[in-house]
């Protein structure tokens, strides 16, 4: 739980949505049944909260409780509820730094004292209105940590250097690259994926089959009520044996005979 | 090692297009129409065959939970609801999905709407997760405009798919709470009973089920519940997403079958420990919810249910945290700590505070600064949490520090005495004695 609470004096006294936010308060009322238009609060506020230069501010708040016709209290418990309403101003940028353990452990702390360097303490909005920062909650790219989101971007795989790199770009408007910040694509391992190399994958050999296996035949139906255990000779991959008391013998997945490499269609032309 | 052509998420990395013909290409929207004409019956019956368990960090039997749903539409309507709210610590695999490979997702979505007789479905996705959300609306675009889904859709069941999106609280990833935030409430937990299957969304029958789970349901029918049962040891079946990092040398996302040893999993993918095999202190196997189990232990386990279970931890989420020994272990749990004082909705008593209670004893033994009984203290005050609150995040809270007192006791003890013996002078004899 955090106490959470509107910025009144900055909030000022009006909001209105940019007219180009319509078509996407209609696009997002559109989703739930005509009673249940409650339903589409958060992402009113969401919208209302870009509207209005990345914070919530109380007047907005009101007018998606008018437009969705809750009461202002129902909208404020959300508000208050949901960490990614930011109550008080932030910068054009604004830096949510991921500080959960898997962050931690690679060094999401050295992060901080860069952005404290750079920005100054959490929160605080430079004078140039360009720059603040927060730390928050893991942000769900533990393999590619530590890492930041600045607005609504990620930024992976950091360093303290290519974060204050990162800052002084920003500081000085230049394009900055989100993703990986090494040499790595997406969440593959740096140097490159091992997996899902085989071409067979991507030439449309998987649509092979014609129908489906296990229709309610004869012989489709017994194994479809079986416990789980393959038939002997059904498919390709071995079933693992229970722990022996020898235990953590390594499987041998390398030396399986049944490599086959005709793809897909294989266990199924066995089955039929 | 799992073969690339057993592999469910072929796009994991984003190498190729995630979009409609070039996920068709890789075997998507592939005899869906067929799967849907053979009715809920079949589709349950082959997902328990393949003994699918949840992919959320629970574990529960998918074909099993499809079937709680009532038998026969009445007056209230059916509804899926996909959780895409992943922020387990240490999780991202859902994402990858998502972002990368999101025919399969919604493909699945219509499957297992199918066999619970919902012709509405909806996907919440957690809200830091933006261009993930975009990435997803194009392809449900995409599927539209493909006849794939909607009214009088080529594959024969009406079908529509709306994403919702979250902001940012954890506890939204709880299935009530994510239907009280998808109503447009604060996200905190529904005391059960009554279930979803009975009152979900909007008082309808509802079932929330992860996006993994979904995802991978039309592969299974289109490959045989035995193709995917033969993976892993029994009861523990499949193929999984593991998502490893901490101090591996290569932190990665990768499809593997079930049951693979942690060894494997780690020199096979990630290029090892950082500092080599005898570096490695301690393992988070399934997200930050489940205990620590110490290296010596985990080495040649085997990652799934049962084992990691029998370990006293869990596979959770599949989310492997690895930590060497220049870990500070009670700094990482302490920080484990404030998560979740910070994600507690506020509802339960026990939660609410005994979040904020054991991390401030936490914060203060990493310093050493604490009495030796308090670790004890601490142990109780984690059992008093545990069990008495509605939802499981008192339980996730709870076990990340039992598990560090379990089996680093003596760290934390060892932290107490070093902060004290330049003190023991101040603070008097009893500490002295103690010792």
């Amino acid at each position: 739980m955090a106490l959470r609470r509107f910025d009144l004096e900055a909030g000022g006294d009006s909001f209105s949505f940019k007219p180009e936010t319509e078509d996407k308060i209609a696009f997002w009322r559109g989703k739930y049944p005509a009673d249940k238009q409650r339903s589409a609060v958060i992402p009113l506020l969401w919208l209302a909260q870009k509207d209005n230069n990345g914070w919530l501010s109380e007047p907005a708040m009101r007018e998606v409780a008018d437009r969705l016709e809750m009461p202002y209290i129902r909208v404020y418990e959300v508000a208050t509820f949901y960490t990614m309403f930011r109550l008080q101003p932030v910068g054009k940028f604004h830096i949510q730094l991921c500080g959960t353990t898997p962050c931690q452990l690679r060094g999401a702390e050295g992060l901080k004292e860069v952005c404290t360097r750079e920005i100054g303490k959490q929160m605080y909005v430079t004078d140039d209105k360009r720059l603040s920062w927060e730390e928050v909650e893991c942000l769900g790219a533990c393999v590619n940590a530590p890492m930041v989101q600045i607005n609504d971007d990620y930024y992976e795989d950091l360093t303290p250097e290519s974060l204050a790199q990162i800052i002084g770009r920003l500081k000085n408007g230049v394009d900055i690259t989100p993703g990986p910040q090494i040499d790595r694509v997406n969440s593959a391992p740096e140097g490159g994926a091992k997996t899902l190399t085989d071409a067979a994958l991507f030439d449309g050999s998987r649509n092979a089959i014609k129908t489906l296996p296990n229709l309610p035949e004869p012989a489709g139906e017994a194994t479809a009520e079986a416990t789980g255990r393959p038939d002997a000779g059904a498919p390709t991959n071995v079933k693992r044996e229970e722990p022996t008391a020898g235990k953590a013998t390594l499987i041998d997945t390398t030396s399986k005979p049944d490599a086959t490499k005709d793809g897909m269609s294989a266990p199924k032309d066995k089955k039929d | 090692m799992l073969q690339d052509k057993d592999r469910i998420f072929t796009n994991l990395y984003g190498m190729h297009s995630p979009g409609l013909e070039a996920a068709k290409q890789r075997g998507a929207w592939h005899l869906t129409r067929e799967m849907l004409a053979m009715g809920p019956d079949w589709i349950c019956d082959q997902i328990k065959a393949s003994g699918l368990r949840g992919r959320g960090g629970a574990g529960f039997p998918t074909g099993l939970k499809w079937t709680f749903m009532p038998k026969e539409v009445r007056d209230r309507p059916h509804y899926l609801v996909v959780n895409a709210d992943e922020s387990e610590p240490g999780t991202c695999k859902d994402r990858e999905i998502l972002r990368h490979d999101p025919h399969l997702l919604i493909e699945g979505c219509m499957v297992a709407s199918r066999a619970m007789r919902a012709h509405k479905c909806y996907v919440y996705i957690r809200g830091e997760y933006i261009n993930e959300r975009h990435a997803l609306e194009k392809a449900v675009k995409e599927a539209y405009e493909a006849k794939l889904i909607g009214k009088d859709n080529v594959n024969g069941w009406d079908f529509d798919l709306y994403v919702h999106h979250g902001a940012g609280a954890y506890i939204c990833g709880e299935e009530t709470a994510l239907l009280e935030s998808l109503e447009g409430k604060k996200g905190q937990p529904r005391l059960k009973p009554p279930f979803p299957a009975n009152a979900g969304l909007y008082g309808c029958p509802t079932t929330v089920n992860n996006v993994e789970s979904i995802a991978v349901a039309p592969t299974i029918l289109r490959r045989g519940a035995q193709w995917f049962a033969g993976f892993g040891r029994p009861n523990n079946s499949g193929t999984k997403l593991f998502c490893i990092s901490g101090h591996v040398n290569r932190p990665c996302n990768v499809e593997e079958e079930m049951s693979i040893t942690f060894r494997d999993l780690i020199e096979t993918h990630c290029g090892g420990i950082r500092g080599g095999w005898d570096n490695l202190k301690a393992v988070i196997p399934g997200g930050s919810s489940v205990p620590m189990v110490p290296a010596e232990q985990i080495m040649d386990a085997y990652m799934d249910f049962d084992t990691l279970r029998d370990l006293k931890s869990g596979l959770g989420t599949a989310a492997v945290i690895v930590m060497d020994k220049q870990t500070d272990l009670i700094r990482a749990i302490a920080r484990l700590a404030y998560f979740y004082k910070h994600e507690s909705c506020g509802q339960c008593t026990p939660c609410r505070e005994g979040t904020g209670w054991m991390w401030r004893v936490l914060e203060r033994m990493v310093r050493g600064e604490a009495e030796h009984d308090e670790i004890d203290t601490l142990l109780d005050v984690t059992k008093q949490v545990e069990g008495h609150t509605i939802c499981a995040l008192g339980d996730a809270a709870a076990w990340p520090i039992q598990g560090l007192i379990r089996h680093f006791r003596h760290e934390i003890e060892d932290r107490i005495t070093q902060y004290r013996l330049p003190r023991a002078m101040v603070q008097g004899a009893v500490v002295t004695a103690a010792e």
